[in-house]
């Protein structure tokens, strides 16, 4: 089931957008890295061509997360250090770690972001996303005491050389989907945020609805299942 | 083909971290066996990564990249080669059993039925249950939520059939006899966030004072 935002159904064009890429490309130039679609964007102002890219700092973000978990780059990393950091030290402090308890967790937080690295699969999730499920865990761990179960990892992938273009989608659909979080009401945006933050009851979250959700939820699907056929 | 998943609040409430642990493990045993929910659970994780981008950051102080590099101490990113783990339990399960079905410490609780309590965190409670082919599955009424998560065999109701990574939500308003279905006995992982019962064991007015 895929969710629209209005009449423009962001599943549907992005497939479009991949089959002309494909029908565009000499056989084996694709996939196209990332890297080169972001300088295009950088280089061009050409808005048509801009639409095709996911945004910049979410492309960014992934070319550094790759450069950590392949080559151990600590440039990327120190890059990823300046944007998530202190993102990562507010959102501990909004759900209620003091400034210093907050600022060691950023660090342990940033710490698993580079061992974990070859975890990270840019074919399911933005780097924000990622960083966010290690930050909410050192949450539940610091701040409950609780252990927090897991599911286990998918036994195949991420795959060495994720699909750019798989990729390439699934940041944009990010985007599309923090754009529908800003376009909503202040108070309805600010419960989500306060869930987020560990600061609702489960009695409250249960009455969260309408997370426009189904497209994101649809790519990532698609995403598990071709990691699956990749295996058998 | 798993037909009975989880519900929306439900990973709303895991991706969030604020279920009781003992939900959280069901959820994790779930997601483990299932594609759809996984999926539907790395989508809400979505939205809190988008409110860990829309955050106004908090300064780290000068030093801080420095001494995250120290907690690293030169070591590069893990290169884990992953195998996939042969069992009947997923790896958040085994990791509170301390091992694969064959590992559960059961204590019969009559009528054929065995349980093994799980340690989690106080607000709810885990358990597994092993219920033979044909057996009611015990004491079955509800003052809170209970989960059931079935891990191998099956139970069915008057209405409906639940198999191999099959989630039952019942509320206090469900009134049903589950019955674990012939051929082979149920297992399954039960949660409540209601204080346990024991069938027959241990006489209802002891409850209250029970911090299980
Ligand atoms: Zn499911």
């Amino acid at each position: 089931m895929t969710k629209s935002f209005g009449s423009f159904d962001p599943l549907a064009a992005s497939l479009r957008i991949r089959s002309m890429l494909q029908e565009l490309a000499i056989p084996g130039t694709l996939p196209l890295p990332i890297a080169a679609l972001m300088g295009r964007a950088e280089r061009h102002e050409d808005k048509g061509r801009h639409d095709v890219t996911a945004d910049d700092d979410n492309a960014k973000a992934v070319t550094w997360m790759l450069a950590v978990a392949r080559d151990a780059d600590q440039q990327a990393f120190a890059s990823l250090f300046a944007r998530f950091a202190p993102r990562v030290k507010a959102f501990l402090i909004k759900s209620g770690a003091t400034p210093s308890l907050a600022e060691d967790c950023a660090q342990d937080v940033m710490a698993t972001v580079w061992r974990k690295a070859g975890q990270f699969d840019p074919t399911r999730a933005s780097v924000a996303t990622w960083i966010f499920t290690i930050a909410r865990n050192r949450r539940i761990d610091i701040l409950r005491r609780d252990r927090r179960p897991e599911p286990q990892d998918l036994p195949w992938g991420p795959e060495p050389e994720p699909d750019q273009l798989d990729a390439m989608v699934l940041q944009q659909d990010t985007e599309r989907l923090s754009a529908a979080l800003a376009a909503l009401p202040d108070n309805q945006r600010a419960l989500i945020e306060r869930a987020y933050f560990g600061d609702l009851s489960h009695g409250e979250i249960a009455r969260l609805t309408g997370l426009p959700l189904g497209t994101i939820k649809s790519r990532i699907r698609l995403a598990l299942e071709k990691l699956r056929q990749t295996m058998t | 083909m798993i037909r009975h998943h989880l519900s929306d609040s439900l990973l709303t409430g895991y991706s969030t971290g604020s279920l009781p642990e003992a939900f959280s493990l069901l959820v994790a045993t779930h997601v483990s066996l299932c594609d759809e929910c996984r999926a539907r659970l790395e989508a809400q994780d979505a939205v809190g990564g988008a409110v860990l981008d829309s955050c106004d950051g908090a300064a780290m102080s000068d030093s801080s990249f420095a001494a995250t590099l120290a907690l690293l101490g030169g070591a590069s990113p893990e290169r884990e080669a992953r195998e996939p783990v042969e069992g009947v339990f997923p790896a958040p399960l085994r990791d509170y059993v301390g091992g694969d079905a064959d590992a559960v410490r059961w204590r019969p609780v009559g009528g054929g039925v065995r349980q093994a309590i799980l340690p989690t965190a106080k607000g709810a409670s885990a358990r597994l249950l092993y219920i033979p082919a044909g057996t009611a599955v015990p004491d079955h009424g509800h003052t809170g939520t209970e989960l059931t998560l079935v891990l191998s065999g099956a139970f069915e109701d008057a209405t409906d059939h639940f198999g191999p990574g099959d989630v039952e939500i019942a509320d206090e308003d469900l009134e049903h006899t589950p019955v674990a279905a012939l051929g082979e006995p149920c297992i399954c992982l039960a949660v409540t966030d209601a204080p346990l019962r024991f069938n027959g064991l241990i006489p209802r007015l002891l409850q209250p004072f029970l911090k299980i």
